[in-house]
Formats: structure tokens, sequence, C-alpha cells
């Protein structure tokens, strides 16, 4: 790689915060008015210390003690982002991809390591920041255009398009705090949508608001990287990462995991540490539950006994529960949740084997398994949920436990499926194939 | 698109410091924004007032008023041949720009913490922005000044000459302060509090009541180390005419100097992490 290709260098960055130590609360009335009197020394050493790290070994985040009131956001993360890329930064909640973030745009600084940026950089870690309510949109077009960093002549000659985008010519000269929230948001990310900048920096809480203006906002993005713009992405969502980005970055607990194409990270991703997503066990000592019962493994299979993580759209998939019972004369009632790619969860479904339903169970292992028809999810990831309950003597819940297993729903495109003919994009949380009657 | 390689910015973000003090290349490509900051603060400063801008007259009459009636007729405050009104007019009218200016510049960054958290640009522009945004309630209080002084009948002299020192020096005093304390503020929460004392203190220990002259000789080089003692000083010699006081403004010039630099440099090292401490 040619270094003058390069637009983002990120070489052995290390962010170090520092989260409050637990503090000592007396629990007598002298005993509080006591320590209140010595509070402001306290104070001053904990406000002061806050970005004074002297006392850590910052060039070795691996030395972390347990006891201690520091925490590496990031830990010697290095990459390069080459021109005109679209990169996605992935990784679960506390992974280092906010801090990550914030040091790309210069938010904070990394307490080691250095960052080099080739280009005028955008950053949106939220939409309308600089939008005063007293002002009149039109003004507000120009305050967060510029907060955003652009210059007045650019906001200029742009500012046609962003209203129209917006649609609040009618709107313009009244205040903005008497704007619709709707009106307020779509306002504010028209003006962000036509930045641009070199390289674009945005966070995945753009993708806020209605399914309508995720949908645009995702389609704007898509634009600007086509345009030739390198995009550095931040997301959970996995559906928007495989579909904007063609490399992606996994972060996990501050370093960088893996770095490849976007198919092969996302997918190591949602198989975590296991083989397959599919399966799923937890041993005795581990397992989530109750002193009533506990569960024992989530599968997800196919009619054919076969323990998969890819399925066929047209076949049916059976979620597999095994739990262990452990005190008799309960009334229980399994059940799991299907949550898809943008978090919505799409049914929840109940054991109603008459076999079973209304009556107590023996303490031993039970598997209880549902099945989903063929033709009735749309293609895509949906994760699995699963909660135990117990009906009788008293209601009460035994285990709940959210993405256990996960699976893809594919469409193997051959024509047979509620698909057709179409091979295109094809929205809608659930496909079913219906009957079609045409009378001429 | 087509990039020239060779035209892009390169941007560095490391741990470490820059010695510079004031990055002005990056103040530059800012500029607009810098001009928006002041012309939000003054766009909003009377938004759904019935007065408007009025109150830019109305504050410092007020206070002109209450203080003619304590200080000038019951207190009896001598003045030398100034009548009274006059005396304290000339006072009170750069008086309101350091205190309104010093107090909205002290709360800047606290105020904008949002904004610190979610964007970047130069965090000099938080504080600097209510030191010009405030010129604007200082240019329109001068009416005022000119109304009193027509009044009283009082011709300008070529001392009027130096008033533009005076100004300088004026702005630069809530610009340094607002450095030190906006910086603090972000840190620790009790300028907050403090701030309105800090204030009161000023103007009783600056002779906007009374006269510079009242104080005793010997005490008055320290007494001119407070430099809104020479500002006030020098706005009265040079609107009313009198010898301009050297002895009180040059300790005073100084002050501000290092108050503005000293600020300057603690506001840089500071900057870097407000937005971990907020």
């Amino acid at each position: 790689m040619k270094s003058d290709e390069i637009a983002i260098a990120v070489k052995d960055v290390s962010k170090l915060y520092r989260i409050g130590r637990k503090e000592h609360a007396s629990d007598s009335l002298a005993g509080v008015f006591i320590e209140l009197l010595k509070s402001p020394v306290k104070n001053f050493r904990k406000y002061r210390s806050l970005y004074n790290f002297s006392d850590v070994d910052i060039e070795n985040p691996d030395k972390e003690n347990e006891d201690s009131d520091i925490i590496w956001a990031l830990k010697n993360v290095s990459f390069d982002v080459k021109r005109g890329e679209v990169v996605g930064i992935i990784g679960m909640n506390g992974a280092g991809k906010s801090t990550m973030l914030k040091l790309l745009s210069r938010i904070t600084p990394p307490t080691k390591g250095s960052i080099t940026i080739h280009g005028r950089v955008s950053s949106l870690l939220e939409v309308g920041t600089g939008f005063h309510q007293e002002l009149t949109g039109r003004e507000n077009v120009y305050m967060n255009g510029t907060v955003l960093g652009m210059r007045k002549h650019e906001v200029d000659s742009k500012f046609d398009q962003i209203v129209d985008f917006a649609g609040v010519e009618k709107f313009l000269d009244t205040p903005v705090k008497r704007y619709s929230s709707g009106m307020r948001v779509r306002l504010a990310f028209s003006v962000a949508a036509h930045l641009e900048p070199e390289i674009l920096i945005v966070d995945e809480v753009l993708a806020v608001g209605d399914a309508a203006f995720q949908k645009k906002c995702m389609d704007k993005m898509q634009d600007i990287g086509e345009k030739g713009h390198t995009i550095l992405f931040v997301s959970h969502n996995m559906r928007a990462v495989t579909r904007m980005c063609e490399r992606v970055i996994l972060l996990n607990n501050g370093r960088k995991f893996l770095d490849g194409s976007a198919h092969e990270v996302v997918s190591a991703y949602l198989k975590g540490d296991r083989q397959t997503t599919a399966n799923r066990s937890w041993p005795a000592d581990e397992a989530p539950g109750s002193d009533v019962a506990r569960l024992c493994a989530v599968r997800v299979r196919t009619e054919d006994g076969e323990n998969t993580d890819a399925i066929d759209i047209r076949k049916a998939v059976g979620i597999e529960i095994e739990y262990e019972v452990l005190k008799p004369g309960y009334v229980f009632m399994p059940s799991f949740a299907l949550v898809n790619e943008e978090g919505l969860n799409v049914c929840v479904a109940i054991d109603q084997d008459p076999d079973w339903r209304g009556k107590p169970r023996r303490p031993g292992r039970y598997v209880s398994t549902g099945w989903i028809p063929g033709n009735l999810l749309s293609e895509g990831l949906f994760s699995v949920n699963t909660t135990l309950w117990t009906l009788e003597p008293t209601r009460q819940m035994e285990y709940h436990q959210m993405d256990v297993v996960a699976f893809q729903v594919i469409d193997t495109l051959e024509g047979d499926s509620a698909r057709g003919d179409w091979i295109g994009d094809l929205p809608g949380i659930i496909r079913p194939k219906l009957k079609w009657t045409t009378s001429n | 698109m087509t990039i020239d390689p060779d035209k892009l910015p390169v941007t560095v973000i490391e741990g470490s410091r820059s010695w510079q003090l004031i990055n002005f290349a990056e103040l530059k490509a800012y500029r607009d924004l810098a001009y928006f900051l002041v012309w939000r603060d003054i766009t909003v400063m009377y938004a759904q007032t019935i007065l408007g801008v009025a109150w830019a007259i109305i504050q410092p009459l007020v206070q002109i008023a209450l203080f003619s009636i304590i200080f000038g007729k019951i207190a009896k405050i001598p003045t030398g041949d100034i009548p009274y009104v006059l005396f304290a007019t000339v006072a009170i009218i750069p008086w309101t720009y350091i205190s309104t200016s010093m107090m909205q510049s002290s709360q800047s960054l606290v105020a904008n913490q949002h904004m610190l958290g979610k964007i970047y640009f130069p965090r000099l522009l938080f504080p600097m922005t209510p030191i010009i945004a405030q010129l604007l309630n200082f240019g329109i209080s001068i009416i005022l000044l000119v109304a009193i002084m027509i009044y009283y009948q009082v011709t300008p002299t070529w001392n009027l000459a130096y008033l533009p020192i005076f100004i300088l020096m004026m702005m630069l005093i809530p610009a340094g302060g607002g450095l030190w304390l906006s910086a603090l503020a972000i840190r620790y929460r009790d300028v907050k509090f403090a701030m309105q004392y800090v204030i009161q203190m000023l103007m009783y220990t600056a002779p906007i009541i009374y006269s510079a002259s009242s104080i005793p000789e010997q005490y008055r080089i320290f007494y001119s180390l407070n430099p809104i003692v020479g500002v006030i000083e020098g706005f009265r010699a040079s609107l009313l005419g009198a010898d301009i006081p050297w002895l009180y403004v040059a300790p005073g010039m100084v002050t501000a100097i290092l108050l503005f630099v000293t600020g300057a440099i603690y506001f840089k090292r500071m900057e870097r992490v407000f937005a971990d401490v907020i």
C-alpha cells in the first residue's frame, strides 16, 4: 500500500479512563456529617485525578489489577484505512467502539499512540449539534453546518438542496422550538447528509427515528460511499454493516480482534467463541436457572435432524430447548422469542404440547421443540431468546436468556419461494407464500 | 471525485501536547463558525423579550440611577468637580461589559458541555464568543453615555484618542479571566457558585462608586494592579478630558496581559481532556 493512499492511520492507540472507585458510605448520622466535612479534600483529589495517569504504567495495558479504578477502553489498536474505503467497526457494548470514534473525531486524545488523518474529516456522532431552540430553521442550518466544519459559502451553495431534502420550506423562518420533533430531526439530518468531507466518521446513533428515516440515512451514506469518500461506520446493526462496508473491524474488550471482509468478520462475530451459532449448551454449574429448573442447551435444527445455522427459507426450522427440572410439583411454560436484525421482536412461541400442558412435571431432563413452518420468516438473521415460566404453584420466571442461538434464513432463489421470479431487495418482517388467484 | 493527495490537510492526533499556544491556522479554518457562534449569542440574547435591545440601555441606566441616588445624594461620595451621574456612568458602562462577559465566558464550557462530547472544533471559541458578542451591548450603551455627556455639556478633548487602548484592555480582562475560569469550571463546578462573589468583590475593589484618588498614596501601586482600576480611570480620563493616569494604567495593563497569557496556557493544557472530565 502506498502511503499516499492512506486516509487514516491508527498506530498503537490506547485510551485510559479513570472510573470512580467505590466510596465508603457511613451509616450513622454523625458519620455522614464527618464525611461531609472531609469531602472537599477528597473531592479535590478525585476531580484532579480524573485525567492524571502518572500512577499507571501506560506502556502495559495488560497489567491491570482488579481493584484499580482505571479502565483501558482501547488497548494498542492499530489499523489503516485506505482512501475511498468504507469500513465498519463492530463489537459488543464496552468493546471500545465509541471511544475509537471519539478519538478519531478529536473529541478526546489517546493516552498513548497516534492517529494520522489525511484529509478533511467530518464526524457525525449525533445529528443537530449546535441547534438552538430560539434560532429559526434557516439560522440553524448555518449554525449546524459550520459546527460540522463547513464554510459559510459551502452552506450557501447547498442551502436549497438541504431545505428541499428536509421538506421544511414553509417553516424556514420559524424558530426551531416550534418545530415538531420529526421536522427537527429531518432538518438536522439533511444538513449532515449534505456534508462532503473527504472522510466521514459516523455513529450508529444516527440510525434513530422511524424505519423510513433510517432507510434514508443508509441510502444517503451508501451514496456518499459510492462517490469515493472514505467512511468509518460504527454499528450494532449487522445488516447495515454488511450492506455498507467492504471491510469490517471487530473490537473485543478494547483490542482489535478481527479485521477483514465484512462477511467474514460479521459471521465470526455472530458465532462468537462457538463453532456455530446454532447450538449452545451449559455445564450444570454455569447453567442459567433457579433451584426449580435450569436451562441445559438450545439448538436450531432442520426437519432432517441437522443442527445448522443456515436455514432454507422453504423449510421448517425447529428450536429445541433442553432443560432440567430439579424439584417436583411445578407446572412449566417453556417459550422462545425470535428477534430480527433490527431488534424487532418477530414473535413469541409458547409450548402447548397437550401431553404436558397444565401438568406438574417430575424432576428430570426435558426437551421442548417448537417448529417454525417454512415460507414464513423473511430472509436474514434471527436470534432466539428463551424463557421458562412456572405457572403453578406461583407464577415465577426460572430463567430468561437473550440471544442464546441465532440462525440465518436463506433463499436459494430457485423460484419456488415467496420471491417467485424477483431477485432484488425485498423488504418485510415475514415472507409467507400466499395463495394467489388472478381472474380475467 | 479526484483528490490531489498533496493538497489534503494532515491531522495528527496524539497524547502529547503541541508547543503552540494558539493554533491560528486552525482558528482561521473555523472563522465562519466563530462568526456564527457570536451571531447566535447575539440573536438569542433578547429572544422572546418585549423590549429587546432596549435592555442594553435599561440595565446600566437603572444602575446609574441607583448609584447616583445612594452614593451620590445620600452617601455624598466626593468626586471632585464632576457631577456624580457622569462620574458613575463612565465607570458603569465598561464595568457592565466586563462583569457580564466574564460571567458568561466562565460558564461557556459548562453550558456547552453537550457539544464538547459530540464534536470537535477549537475549544477556544467557547470562552471567546461572549467577549465579542457582549460588545454589541457595550456599543448600544455608548448611546446612553453620549446622551448623558451631552446633557452635562462635556466637550470631548484629544484624550478621546486614547479610548481604544482602554477598550482593548477592557476586553482583555474578561478574556483572560474567562479562559481561566471556564477551564476551571468544567473540572470544578464550584466556580459557578463562587462567581457572584468574585464579581461583587471586583466591583467594590474597582473605583466605580468612589474615586481612585481616595486610596492612600502609598497603596496606589498595589491598588492599580487590579486591571479594572486602570480601565475605569482610563475611561474617565479619556472621556471627561483629565490627564491620562498612566500610573494606574500601566500596572493593570501588565496584570491584564499576564492574566490572558497564563489563562491561554492553562486553557491549552486542559482543553484536550475537557471531554473526559465533564
